[in-house]
């Protein structure tokens, strides 16, 4: 896409924009009264972020940019405090949405002749809809199984004949765990390609459901602010996640600065062409880097890394700033392990603790308890040289971690607590 | 002889529920010893079918290990033990851990033994003809 290409989507996007009244007072408070003052990239960059506070205090539908009567469905996104944050598709939206999904799923590799396994939330969540929309726009046979009742899933896997597995990546990890426990083993399954989001993952726990599922793995991101699942995914070439055209990313600093082609800060989309609901400069408080170019699937634009962690999940620990995943990503290196773990954030004597539960299982349990502190070493060390702070592991039973069938939660900060106290 | 070892978290009623489970499957625990650290423990019983019951502990989703272990009778005098511990260091053979128990039904004393390197064992015990 040509810079003047752009800046006519860009300014398309703000003209819709300006048709709700929150946008509109914004725009006008930096001197952008009409599309046509968004000459340059410098102008567009002029645009204040929108965050999902902003979504609130419209809510619920005080950011749509059609009439009413246009919009055709709403998705919401539950809030851990107060009212959810709601967004609006015309009829035209979503057949966009699943025209973008569809042609994520065909770099993909899948083809009408597929079976797809939706196992991510129905509802209000993005995630259902979102693939379900761009499976049947494929013409591949669409299973709606949503999450939840694991036998189930199972069981239609089996006797459908499910190719495609659409799910959470900790999902799909408990799906593969139920399997081996149904004594079902991966051949009796026909599964050839994972489409898994909404929750950041690795790449170890990528080759763990790659080997456990006999399938392959790809990541796929979206979230219900700029649409829902679909604005990147990852061809087979898995070299990064491919953003729709439909999208312009850009990313920024702490302060807000954009960053360099290459560099890593928060990923903010606008979107092109969206009407219901257009997304300015929406701040996704996901950190990753972004770069330019071409792949061997077709795809030509920007291919953003994996999501390496949350600004929000982002940990300060005695000042250094430590992600999840970071734990994770040493956890799984240590091998044996499940990755299924727990930390604890606390504070003693005005210094951060940070404590790592593991679970042990029959691979790593050893009769003897030098072994298993050698275990709890190697794992500290691990985690020290990824995240560059000691921490304290502990080694508790085999399913004493809550699986959970959405979004994992990992960790408990309980310094939040005390500053109340 | 294998021996029959399952990881326990520190967890108050951990252990109880860990020994309840094996009085539900009927088992008669022949000896039993736990090591433990301030986080977690490892309880080690010797009982008569081992596979059989470390399976059904795995279906209650415990983790368990076999290990092999030796089970050796010692003279039930002062120093008794100490004379058949000098005798295996003296053939190169490193002790890991061991417990003693009196076996019920000859009121004899015995030890279970762990050792490192359970060749080396092996070769002592023939050589020392011990039982
Ligand atoms: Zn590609």
């Amino acid at each position: 896409m040509s810079q003047e290409e752009l800046l006519k989507g860009l300014r398309r996007t703000v003209e819709q924009a300006l048709k709700a009244p929150y946008y509109k007072r914004k725009l006008t408070e930096v001197g952008i009264h009409y599309p046509a003052d968004i000459h340059t990239m410098e102008d567009f960059r002029r645009i204040p972020l929108t965050e999902k506070e902003d979504l609130r205090r419209n809510y619920p539908f005080g950011l749509f940019a059609e009439p009413m009567e246009k919009i055709v469905r709403v998705h919401a996104s539950s809030g851990t405090t107060g009212k959810p944050t709601v967004v609006g598709y015309t009829r035209e939206d979503i057949k966009l949405w699943a025209a973008i999904v569809a042609k994520h799923l065909t770099r993909a590799g899948v083809t009408s002749d597929d079976v797809i396994h939706i196992a991510y939330g129905y509802g209000l969540f993005t995630g259902g809809m979102g693939l379900h929309g761009g499976s049947e726009e494929l013409g591949a046979l669409t299973i709606p199984v949503s999450g939840g009742n694991t036998q189930r899933q199972l069981m239609i896997m089996k006797d459908f004949g499910s190719t495609v597995l659409c799910c959470t990546p900790s999902y799909a990890l408990y799906l593969a765990e139920s399997l081996e426990e149904a004594g079902i083993s991966k051949d009796e399954l026909k599964l050839r390609v994972g489409v898994f989001g909404a929750e950041p993952w690795t790449d170890k726990m990528r080759d763990e459901i790659e080997a456990r599922l006999g399938l392959q793995a790809l990541d796929i991101y979206g979230l219900s602010e700029t649409m829902g699942p679909g604005v990147s995914m990852e061809c087979l070439k898995c070299n990064g996640l491919h953003i729709d055209e439909h999208f312009y990313p850009e990313i920024l600093d702490e302060n807000g600065n954009v960053l360099p082609e290459g560099q890593s800060g928060e990923l903010v989309l606008t979107s092109l062409g969206k009407m219901g609901f257009p997304g300015l400069r929406y701040r996704t408080k996901d950190l990753t880097r972004i770069s330019y170019g071409s792949c061997v699937c077709g795809h030509t634009g920007w291919t953003m890394r994996r999501i390496s962690g949350r600004v929000d999940d982002m940990l300060i620990i005695r000042g250094v700033n430590v992600f999840p995943s970071q734990i994770e990503e040493a956890i799984l290196s240590v091998g044996g392990i499940e990755p299924h773990y727990f930390i604890i954030v606390d504070r003693e004597n005005n210094l951060d603790t940070i404590e790592v539960l593991v679970e042990v299982n029959a691979q790593s349990f050893t009769d003897e308890i030098r072994e298993l502190e050698q275990l709890q070493e190697k794992l500290q060390s691990k985690i020290e040289d990824i995240t560059g702070i000691s921490v304290k592991v502990r080694l508790v039973e085999p399913k004493s971690i809550p699986r959970s069938e959405g979004k994992a939660k990992r960790v408990e900060d309980k310094r939040k607590e005390k500053i109340f106290q | 002889m294998m021996q029959l070892s399952i990881f326990l978290e520190n967890e108050k009623g951990r252990l109880a529920y860990a020994l309840n489970l094996l009085a539900e499957f009927n088992v008669n625990i022949q000896a039993l010893s736990l090591a433990d650290t301030k986080d977690y423990g490892v309880l080690r019983i010797i009982v008569a079918n081992p596979e059989e019951v470390a399976q059904q502990l795995r279906e209650h989703n415990c983790v368990v290990k076999l290990t092999p272990v030796w089970v050796l009778k010692v003279p039930d005098s002062s120093g008794g033990l100490a004379g058949v511990l000098d005798k295996l260091v003296n053939e190169g053979v490193i002790v890991e851990y061991l417990y003693a128990y009196v076996e019920k039904a000859n009121e004899q004393a015995q030890v279970v033994l762990r050792v490192r390197d359970t060749a080396i064992m092996q070769a002592a015990m023939d050589k020392l003809k011990l039982e």
